[in-house]
C-alpha cells in the first residue's frame, strides 16, 4: 500500500451531511468481481443524468473545470454511512481521492479508508465550512495541503491540527499490510485458537 | 470487578494488546455473501492466503440473486452470474459452508445463520455487510467490516479493533398496540441523529426489549448502524436459549448444558458503568414513517413532514431531502399517496413480520394499480408462511410472492422500482436512488406497510388493528 505521508490537492466541497456509500458509489456501478474499474461509478447518481448513463450533470461539483481534478472531498457529517460496500473506497482512491475532510464518518467506512491509503480526516464543521470558503476563492490555486506526521491541515495560510487514533496514523504513514503484520503474531494467535478449542467446545462440534 | 456485557465479551476474544492502541480480537465465526464475498475469496486466492479455519466460514446467496420463482444463477443483474460463481467455487475451494441458490435453507445471511443457530451468545461473528449487527441480538459481538478486514479475519482468525466505547439504550415502558421494533429503533435514530451512536457499542435493555421476541429484537439491532453505532446486542435471557435450542447449529449433549451455563452469564453486572446511557419512554413511541432520506428523516405517523425532533434540525440538508423526495415542510406523512410496498430485507422479513402483515391484509387488497411485493427473509420463512397459508392472504391482497434474497431493498443493477415511484418499505435504508433511480423510499414497520398498501397512502396501522 502507498504511504501517506503529505499531500496537497485541490478539495472540492460536497458539504452535506450523511453522504452514504450508495451515494458514493450505487451497487448498480459495481459490475465486476474486482477492486478496479469503479472510478467511473464514484457518485455516479450526481454525477451523471441518468441512472447507468454518462452524460455529465454540469452542476455536480466535480464536473466543474475547477474542482475536476480534486484530490480532496470537504463534507459534512457522517460521511460514508451505510452500507460496508469497500467499493465505495476503491471508487475514491481510483479516482484519485487521496483525504475526506469531514466532523464525522461511518466507522466501517472510515477503517476501509485506512486499509486503502486514503486518509479520512476529522475537522469541526465550522472549520470545514471556512476551507470551503476559501477554497472556492480559487480552487485550483488555494490548494490545501495536509502533513499526516504532524497532523496538520494547512490552507488559506493557517494551519489546523487535527486528531487521529495512533494505529490508523501507523498504518497510513508506514503502507502497512494489516493482514502481515497480525502474522507475525502467529503463536500467540494460534496459541488462543487452541485454549478456545478446549474452554468453548460447543462451537466445534459440528 | 463490574463489567458490562460488552466488556465481558471483548475481554473474553482479546488475543493481546497491540503497541499501536488496537486490540487483536479473536473471531469465532465469519459469514461471507457473494457481493462482497467473491471479492474477499478472490482477492486470498490472487494473493495465495489460505483461509485458517474454513469450518467456521459460511456463504449466503442473498445480494445479488433474484427472487423470481424460476431463478438461476443468470440474474436480472447484469454479471450477477460472475458474483454467484465466484462466491460458490470460492467457497468449494476452500471448505466452506454455502447456503447455495436450491438449498432449501438459503436466504439473507442475518435471518439464515439465526434460523440454523450459527449466531450463538458470547461469540465474535463479523461479515462484510454493515447489518450484521443484526445477530448481536443473540447476544454475541457482531459487526459488519469490509471486504479487506473480511480477509484479514478469513486469514488470521482475527481482527484488529480499536475498543468502542460502551452505551446502554434502555427502553422502559409498554408498547402501544400497533407499535414494534422497528418504531422504536426509527426513534431512537430520529430522536438522536443518524450519528447519533458513532464510535459506541450499544446495549438494547429494559422492559419493553425484554418483552420483544427474539425477531423483534433482530429488528432493533439490524439499524444499530443506522444510527453510526459499532454494532447493538442484547444480552440472552430464556427467549434466546429456547429460540437456539433444537437449531442445526445449536450445541447438543452436555455440551448444550455446558454452553446453556456459561450463556447465563453473559450479562451486565449491576454496579457496571457505560460511557453514555440513553433511557426512552416506549408510551411516547407513535408507529414511524420517514419522509427523507436517511433514517434521522423518521417522525410519528401523524406528525409533520421535515419537523425535527430532538437533534438539531439541518436545514440545508432537508431542503435537498424534501426536494429528492417530492414533498413540501409542513405537509402531514399521513395520507401520502405512493406506488409501491415492499416487505423484505435483514430488518423485517421473519415470520412474526409476515405473520403482522398478513393479519392486516387478510380479507384485503391492495389499492388497484399499485406494485406489492414481499420478499420472505428465508427459504425456510417461505415455507412456513405457505404452512400457515400466509402466501395465500398475500397473494389474494395483490402482492407478488417471492423466493428469498435482499432483493429491492436495494437496486443493484437488476430489478427496481421505476423512476421517483414512492415506495413504503420494511428495509432500513432510504438514501437517494437506494430501490431504484430517482425511487422515493419511505421506511416503516410491516404494520404500515401493510396498512399503506390497502389504502394506497401512507396509513396509520392502529386504524386497521
Amino acid at each position: 500500500m502507498d504511504k501517506f505521508i503529505q499531500h496537497l490537492g485541490i478539495a472540492a466541497p460536497l458539504l452535506r451531511s450523511n453522504v452514504d456509500t450508495d451515494a458514493i458509489i450505487p451497487s448498480r456501478e459495481m459490475k465486476r468481481v474486482s477492486k478496479q474499474g469503479l472510478g467511473e461509478g464514484l457518485f455516479a447518481g450526481w454525477r451523471y443524468l441518468q441512472a447507468g448513463g454518462r452524460d455529465a450533470a454540469p452542476e455536480f461539483v466535480f464536473n466543474q473545470d475547477a474542482y475536476r481534478d480534486a484530490s480532496i472531498i470537504l463534507s459534512g457529517p457522517n460521511f460514508g454511512c451505510g452500507s460496508s460496500r469497500e467499493h465505495a473506497v476503491w471508487a475514491l482512491a481510483e479516482y484519485g481521492i487521496r483525504v475526506v475532510v469531514a466532523p464525522s464518518f461511518g466507522t466501517i467506512f472510515a477503517n476501509n479508508c485506512i486499509r486503502n491509503g486514503l486518509l479520512p480526516l476529522v475537522l469541526g464543521e465550522n472549520i470545514i465550512a471556512e476551507i470551503a470558503a476559501w477554497v472556492a476563492q480559487d480552487p485550483c490555486q488555494n490548494k490545501v495541503l495536509v502533513d499526516l506526521p504532524e497532523q496538520q491541515l494547512q490552507a488559506s495560510g493557517e494551519a489546523v491540527n487535527f486528531e487521529i487514533e495512533p494505529w490508523a496514523k501507523r498504518m497510513l504513514v508506514e503502507g502497512l499490510d494489516a493482514i502481515s503484520l497480525t502474522q507475525t503474531r502467529w503463536q500467540t494467535i494460534d496459541r488462543f485458537h487452541r485454549h478456545r478449542q478446549s474452554l468453548r467446545p460447543w462451537l466445534y462440534q459440528h | 470487578m463490574a463489567q458490562t456485557l460488552f466488556e465481558k465479551l471483548w475481554q473474553e476474544h482479546l488475543v493481546e494488546k497491540q503497541s499501536d492502541g488496537t486490540d487483536l480480537i479473536y473471531i469465532d465465526r465469519v459469514f461471507l455473501h457473494e457481493r462482497t464475498g467473491s471479492i474477499a475469496l478472490s482477492s486470498l486466492r490472487a494473493d495465495g492466503r489460505k483461509i485458517f479455519c474454513p469450518e467456521q466460514v459460511f456463504c449466503c446467496m442473498d445480494h445479488i440473486v433474484d427472487t423470481y420463482p424460476d431463478r438461476s444463477d443468470e440474474t436480472t443483474m447484469p454479471s450477477g452470474r460472475d458474483f454467484i460463481v465466484a462466491t460458490r467455487e470460492g467457497a468449494h475451494e476452500a471448505g466452506l459452508t454455502l447456503f447455495d441458490l436450491d438449498d432449501p435453507r438459503q436466504g439473507i445471511v442475518h435471518v439464515v445463520s439465526p434460523e440454523q443457530g450459527i449466531v450463538q451468545p458470547g461469540i465474535t461473528l463479523v461479515c462484510p455487510d454493515s447489518h450484521t449487527c443484526t445477530q448481536g441480538a443473540f447476544g454475541a459481538l457482531a459487526w459488519g467490516i469490509g471486504s479487506s478486514e473480511a480477509e484479514h479475519a478469513l486469514v488470521t482468525k482475527t481482527l484488529r479493533v480499536s475498543k468502542p466505547k460502551s452505551m446502554r439504550v434502555s427502553f422502559e415502558g409498554v408498547l402501544a398496540a400497533g407499535v414494534s421494533a422497528k418504531d422504536m429503533i426509527l426513534h431512537l435514530i430520529a430522536r438522536f441523529g443518524a450519528s447519533g451512536g458513532s464510535g459506541y457499542v450499544l446495549e438494547f435493555s429494559g422492559s419493553a426489549v425484554a418483552d420483544l421476541c427474539m425477531e423483534g429484537r433482530m429488528t432493533l439491532c439490524n439499524m444499530a448502524v443506522e444510527f453510526s453505532a459499532f454494532t447493538g446486542l442484547i444480552a440472552p435471557d430464556h427467549k434466546t436459549i429456547d429460540y437456539l435450542r433444537g437449531k442445526p447449529y445449536a450445541p447438543v449433549g452436555t455440551l448444550w448444558d455446558d454452553a446453556v451455563q456459561y450463556w447465563q452469564q453473559l450479562s451486565t453486572d449491576k454496579d457496571a458503568t457505560f460511557d453514555r446511557e440513553i433511557v426512552i419512554d416506549c408510551t411516547d413511541i407513535e408507529p414511524q414513517v420517514t419522509w427523507g432520506t436517511s433514517p434521522e428523516h423518521a417522525i410519528p405517523i401523524n406528525g409533520l413532514i421535515a419537523t425535527a425532533f430532538g437533534h438539531e434540525a439541518q436545514a440545508s440538508g432537508y431542503d435537498k431531502a424534501l426536494e429528492y423526495m417530492g414533498l413540501t415542510a409542513g405537509q402531514a406523512i399521513a395520507g401520502q399517496p405512493i406506488d409501491c410496498v415492499f416487505i423484505g430485507s435483514c430488518t423485517n422479513a421473519r415470520i412474526s413480520d409476515l405473520r403482522l402483515a398478513a393479519s392486516i391484509l387478510r380479507g384485503n387488497k391492495i389499492r388497484p394499480g399499485m406494485r406489492a411485493i414481499c420478499v420472505p427473509g428465508s427459504m425456510q420463512v417461505k415455507a412456513q408462511a405457505e404452512i400457515e397459508g400466509l402466501d395465500r392472504i398475500f397473494i389474494d391482497a395483490g402482492f407478488e410472492w417471492r423466493a428469498s434474497g435482499c432483493s429491492m431493498c436495494f437496486f443493484a443493477g437488476g430489478e427496481h422500482f421505476d423512476f421517483q415511484q414512492r415506495v413504503v418499505s420494511t428495509t432500513n435504508r432510504n438514501f437517494e436512488s437506494r430501490q431504484g433511480p430517482q425511487t422515493r423510499t419511505h421506511l416503516a414497520s410491516p404494520a404500515t406497510v401493510a396498512a399503506s398498501a390497502v389504502t394506497g397512502v401512507i396509513t396509520d396501522p392502529r386504524e386497521m388493528l
